[in-house]
């Protein structure tokens, strides 16, 4: 709860989620001095930190609707086959098809909206299992994208690639390289997109009524029956939102890429899991928050680049070092809230 | 005065498979009046609360409101017709805060004003003097705090008719105390409730008419001034009640006993459920009860006895031998039973059968390696199926479709099975129908009288009266005094309670 | 809506022990589930190809007679997943989560055969440890692991999938980096027996690897407890514990069982191919494994299990991967087929579903019924 104000100042204490979040920042501050300590100087580098943002643009709005949806007490396992998909369909239509960037949009949110549809349709009025539903639809995903087309290529439209070399120059933030000329900062139009997600999905969570049945129902589904919430149909919302996003987030990634490959964003389910937990959402449902996940995604890919600049190229590596990071979160997270919840008795 | 009638009910009939749990059923509510359901466990007080509030759907019947038939297919549908409920066990969302679990899933609005939403619910939250503030997350208030904060989430939606399915359950005196304010107050401005309760004081203290219903059916709609309580519990249970002065307590049993040395004994015992370090010992055969209001650290101290709760002093002896007990099965193993308060949270295994939740703590001292067989295991099912009367369909019903009083009794029958010395029974007959409170009672003197020791916790001093011989009074936590003999009556009991000091609830 | 009182149609009384009862306590029955699928399985083969079914004796290259055929081949490839679908289902059952790490965990205890056996040579002439001594160092191992992801999840009480996803993550990496990120080929035929045939033994070993733990899980279910402690725990821990149950430690020591069983499927994997490919080695198997748990009409939010509808689960779903095959189905498409049966699977076992359909199927039957009733 942590924009209420408290009218009358008196309760000092932070909730689960504020605790959770100051966490969440806090590492990820630790972790970008831990990279200008031992890395030198060019993570100060604005453009260091916007390029992690342009590299996981992507991820921060598949992670937005992971959150949504963990909120709800549920989870999304296939946005991350969902991102191939939407990356080979769109790659297809543009390259094979002769489509053109609007219809590419319109097929990501469209195959986005489609699995969203199914899938809340089944978590919510069937009472299935979200975890064996989206298993499924990770499954079905996956199959499809090598049905629509087995191979990777590139994708050579020129509208595309006009778009995707588009840069945001951010102004002030620029550096001088060794020549001395100034090199201006800049973002892709995918991070836009993401702020633009993450500031939109935070208004939702926060000052809609549809926002608080969220967290409603991820809190107890029962009661929140009895207080007459419409239980089903906000799940269902919460899983179709969560679709949207993925669709959004594919053709991110399908942006920054620019290509179609049946291997495209393979974990990203898992990053974006990891990311929401990091940021402090609760798989339990009821809790989270949307700038925690942002933070979560952020402090994950500043432990990778960390580890890649060790020398230590190997992607074996990497996933060693994320899997140790999660861990260790993971137990300092369970670890302070059981003391929390002693403290409380 | 000739009331208006506010809500009928007329020929409603609920079918479960294999249950009628409903059969033609009538109740009438006029305004401003408070009217309680009465019944026993099973008699179809919570199918017919719930056919009202839209949980389940009736299977035949009328339903009018203000003399318009309605029809209610939801809980929606409820609230919007009028019909709010406050039910025993919170429906509130814990993770949200106070206010937003006041006015969450009311508003037409599809945007939150949390300044407004929290200034509203601060004024209603000091009107009704209910200790919490707006902002707080609803989770780390006490439950009596959250049941209060559920009312006055019903009061402000303007019903018309207010359902309260046993609010005083977890509720201390002075808290059942302000909720009939509270009713009181709301009976003035024209509010009909619905009253549901096992205790029969409360419903003289505050009810206007009785209807009391019997295996499902209506059995008559009284006057609450004009019918005698005898007369009433006889009603629900269809009988005379002789039983109820049959009960002689076993005095001689224990006094035989007086001399002999304690089955079990501790000194300074102490756990980290905060409660002061206590001694307290039991002898062979005998009944004793921790007394006390709700949270003054009566049932803390059993579960520090059976080692629920981590012990954190204290030394214990069985049979004058020190012993050590860290964990429940050590004290399990010591021949301690525990039948625990919460029977939904901490007793009954929800969907495993009647058989095996009778056998499971006699499989567990026995080891996992020494299954007990399955005709052992059968013939145990129905021996105390049969001894404790327990009504279910087979010993392989899973046991959450018993009801209340079954449950209990199967738990009964688990810790009967496991044979022990001495037997804590923490409120064995909370929520159960009279009827079945008086069984309990029977057997927990039967118990004794076969030399086992019993320990008794009861909310109700009258049944505590009925079957312990000595009481240890428990007051914030900490054991204030004990009482025998000719000690043992409802005043002293209070006055010791009552202390002088001011008691509260600690949250 | 868990605790509303929902009343069980399962204990209704019998009615009469008319022809339709058995059918109707089958159906109700939680083995259905998996029969009935195995049965449009095998229906929709037959229909489509009798020889589906052939069964071949043939010889293979050393002159060694081979059993051959579909059904052969099924029973073959599910054995790894059989006995992880035993492990998971214990898993599930106790903690109400699932283990998704067994995929990489297969990866690392082969990984693990590899290294005791070759050492830190690539192509070893002869093995550097006797073949019992490299399983029980892999059995060790991956209890090891078993119990890493059983502390995070009993000790530490984070949620099963996400205590696993560490090692999901970060298995296959360790994998490779136990074998130098080299991969090891063992040239001594007798390893190969127990992936493939022992001579003169026509049907391959995996097989009776399969039933001989199938027959050990059996037992262990017959002759302890264990079923009705992990049970216990898994439906209402606080009253397990108040029993005198340890929650804490059976949750514990399921996931060290299912660590054995990644281990058994592991040295398996190594024993097909005498080598494996740490980064595709069981891939998506724990997406298999969880499916045969689901599709034995267990909870995958934990509580009651039925062994035996998971290990049918195990083969029905090998059984649909191999009828895929054989409709060319190119591999990496697979999924997508897997995916839309298991769908149609899931919906026509949800609870909600079976309802509606019951309530259709009483409203047919209704007149029937009251002639009946007329007629006593």
């Amino acid at each position: 709860m942590k924009l209420i104000k408290n009218a009358d100042g008196t309760s000092k204490k932070i909730s689960d989620q504020n605790l959770l979040l100051t966490i969440t920042i806090a590492v990820f501050l630790l972790m970008y001095i831990c990279a200008v300590v031992f890395l030198g100087s060019g993570f100060l580098k604005p453009q260091t930190f916007f390029n992690i943002l342009n590299e996981n643009a992507a991820l921060i709005i598949l992670s937005c609707g992971m959150s949504l949806v963990m909120i709800t007490g549920g989870i999304d396992i296939s946005v991350g086959m969902l991102t191939a998909l939407v990356c080979m369909s769109c790659a297809v239509n543009l390259d094979y098809n002769g489509g053109n960037v609007l219809t590419s949009i319109l097929i990501a949110l469209g195959i986005g909206a489609a699995f969203g549809l199914v899938q809340g349709y089944l978590i919510a009025y069937l009472e299935i299992q979200p975890f064996i539903v989206t298993l499924a639809g990770m499954f079905f995903a996956k199959g499809m994208t090598t049905i629509v087309n087995a191979t990777q290529f590139n994708v050579a439209n020129e509208e595309f690639q006009a778009l995707k070399s588009t840069r945001i120059t951010v102004p002030g933030m620029g550096s001088y390289n060794k020549l001395g000329n100034y090199v201006p900062a800049y973002v892709e139009i995918g991070v836009i997109v993401a702020l633009i997600v993450v500031a939109a999905l935070f208004a939702v969570l926060r000052w809609t009524k549809l926002g608080r049945g969220f967290y409603a129902i991820g809190g107890n589904s029962q009661s929140a029956n009895m207080l007459g919430i419409n239980v089903k149909r906000t799940k269902f919302l919460a899983y179709l939102l969560c679709g949207i996003l993925a669709g959004i987030g594919g053709f991110v990634y399908f942006l920054h890429v620019g290509s179609g490959s049946p291997s495209h964003a393979s974990g990203a389910e898992m990053n974006a899991i990891a990311s929401s937990i990091i940021g402090g959402t609760m798989l339990s449902g009821g809790s989270g928050n949307i700038f925690g996940t942002f933070f979560g995604v952020l402090s994950l890919s500043t432990i990778k680049n960390i580890v890649s600049s060790l020398g230590l190229d190997d992607a074996w590596w990497t996933n060693i070092t994320v899997a140790a990071m999660i861990c260790l979160f993971l137990v300092v997270q369970s670890v302070v809230l059981s003391r929390k919840n002693k403290a409380k008795a | 005065m000739q009331e208006e009638v506010v809500l009928r009910l007329e020929g409603i009939c609920k079918e479960f498979p294999g249950v009628k749990a409903l059969q033609d059923v009538e109740f009438t509510l006029r305004k401003g009046e408070i009217h309680a359901l009465m019944g026993e466990n099973g008699a179809g007080k919570s199918t017919l609360i719930k056919v009202l509030t839209g949980v389940y759907q009736k299977d035949g019947g009328n339903i009018f409101l203000s003399g318009k038939p309605v029809a209610i297919r939801s809980t929606q549908d409820a609230q919007n017709a009028g019909i709010s409920t406050v039910y025993q066990e919170i429906t509130l969302c814990p993770n949200l805060s106070v206010a937003e679990n006041m006015f969450i899933g009311r508003t037409k609005s599809i945007f939150t004003n949390w300044k407004k939403m929290n200034e509203e619910a601060k004024k209603l939250l000091g009107s009704l003097d209910i200790p919490a503030k707006p902002n707080q997350q609803l989770g780390s208030c006490s439950i009596a705090v959250q049941q209060m904060v559920a009312i006055a989430r019903a009061v402000d939606m303007d019903c018309k008719v207010l359902i309260l399915d046993e609010p005083t359950s977890s509720l201390d005196e002075q808290e059942v105390e302000k909720l009939f304010k509270l009713m009181l107050d709301l009976k003035k401005r024209g509010v009909g409730i619905i009253f549901v309760t096992h205790f029969l004081d409360q419903v003289y203290a505050v009810c206007d008419k009785i209807t009391v219903l019997r295996d499902g059916r209506f059995e008559g709609e009284y006057d609450a001034a004009e019918l005698p309580k005898v007369e009433l519990v006889s009603k629900m249970l269809g009988k005379d009640l002789n039983a109820l002065s049959d009960m002689e307590k076993p005095a001689a049993v224990s006094d035989e006993e007086n001399g002999g040395a304690p089955v079990f004994e501790a000194s300074g015992l102490e756990s980290t459920a905060g409660i002061a370090p206590f001694d307290f010992n039991i002898r062979k055969g005998e009944v004793n009860g921790f007394t006390g209001l709700l949270g003054s650290g009566r049932s803390e101290s059993v579960r520090a006895i059976y080692g629920a709760d981590k012990v954190l002093g204290g030394t214990v002896k069985m049979d004058g031998r020190e012993v050590k007990i860290k964990k429940p099965l050590d004290a399990m193993k010591l021949g301690i039973s525990y039948l625990p308060e919460d029977r939904k949270r901490d007793g009954i295994v929800g969907d495993l059968s009647v058989k095996e939740n009778i056998i499971l703590a006699l499989q567990v001292m026995k080891g996992m390696f020494h299954p007990i067989s399955r005709a052992d295991a059968a013939k145990f099912a129905d021996e105390y199926i049969k001894l404790l009367e327990i009504k279910t369909a087979s010993p392989d019903t899973p046991i959450k479709s018993l009801s209340g009083g079954n449950q209990q009794k199967v738990i009964l029958a688990r810790w009967l099975l496991a044979n022990p010395v001495y037997l804590i029974l923490d409120e064995p007959t909370r929520g159960i129908d009279v009827g079945t409170k008086l069984e309990i009672q029977k057997l927990v003197l039967k118990l004794a009288s076969e030399g086992r020791s019993v320990t008794f916790i009861s909310s109700e001093i009258d049944e505590m009266l009925n079957v312990c011989s000595r009481l240890i009074v428990m007051r914030d936590r900490k054991a204030v005094g004990e009482l025998s003999g000719s000690d043992l009556n409802q005043n002293k009991i209070m006055e010791t309670i009552a202390g002088g000091e001011k008691v509260h609830e600690n949250a | 809506m868990k605790t509303l009182e929902k009343p069980v149609q399962q204990h209704q009384k019998p009615t009469g022990k008319d022809g339709g009862s058995f059918i109707k306590s089958l159906v109700r029955n939680q083995i259905f589930i998996p029969i009935a699928a195995l049965l449009i399985l095998v229906i929709f083969n037959l229909v489509a190809d009798p020889s589906f079914f052939a069964i071949t004796l043939s010889q293979n290259s050393a002159g060694y007679p081979i059993l051959s055929g579909n059904l052969i081949n099924i029973l073959d490839n599910a054995s790894e997943l059989v006995i992880l679908a035993i492990g998971m289902t214990l898993v599930t059952s106790a903690s109400g989560g699932q283990d998704i790490s067994v995929g990489a965990a297969i990866a690392l205890s082969g990984s693990v055969v590899l290294r005791v056996l070759c050492g830190t040579e690539s192509r070893p002439e002869t093995l550097q440890a006797p073949i019992i001594v490299a399983f029980l160092v892999c059995c060790l191992v991956a209890m090891i692991f078993g119990a890493f992801n059983g502390a995070l999840v009993a000790y530490f009480k984070i949620q099963p999938m996400v205590a696993t996803l560490i090692l999901f993550t970060a298995g296959r990496s360790i994998a490779a980096w136990i074998n130098n990120n080299e991969l090891p080929i063992i040239s001594e035929a007798s390893f190969g027996y127990f992936g493939n045939f022992i001579p003169g033994i026509p049907v391959p070993t995996p097989i009776f690897i399969a039933v001989l733990c199938m027959i050990i899980i059996a037992l262990v279910l017959r002759f302890t407890k264990l079923g009705l402690f992990t049970q216990s725990v898994g439906i209402n821990s606080e009253s397990s514990r108040l029993n005198g149950i340890n929650p804490e430690f059976i949750k514990f020591i399921t996931y060290v069982i299912l660590g054995l069983c990644v281990a058994i499927a592991g040295f398996i994997k190594v024993s097909r191919f005498s080598t494996i490919n740490y980064s595709v080695v069981a891939k998506d198997i724990e997406m298999d494994a969880i499916l045969a748990v689901a599709l034995g009409g267990n909870a995958l939010s934990g509580g009651k299990f039925n062994m035996a509808a998971s290990v049918l689960g195990a083969y029905v779903i090998q059984f649909l991967t191999t009828t895929l095959f054989k409709f060319n189905v190119i591999s990496s498409a697979l999924p997508a087929y897997k995916a839309v049966v298991v769908i149609i699977l899931v919906v026509l076992s949800a609870p909600i579903v079976r309802d509606k359909i019951a309530a259709v199927r009483k409203k047919l039957s209704a007149p029937r019924t009251a002639v009946k009733e007329a007629n006593r």
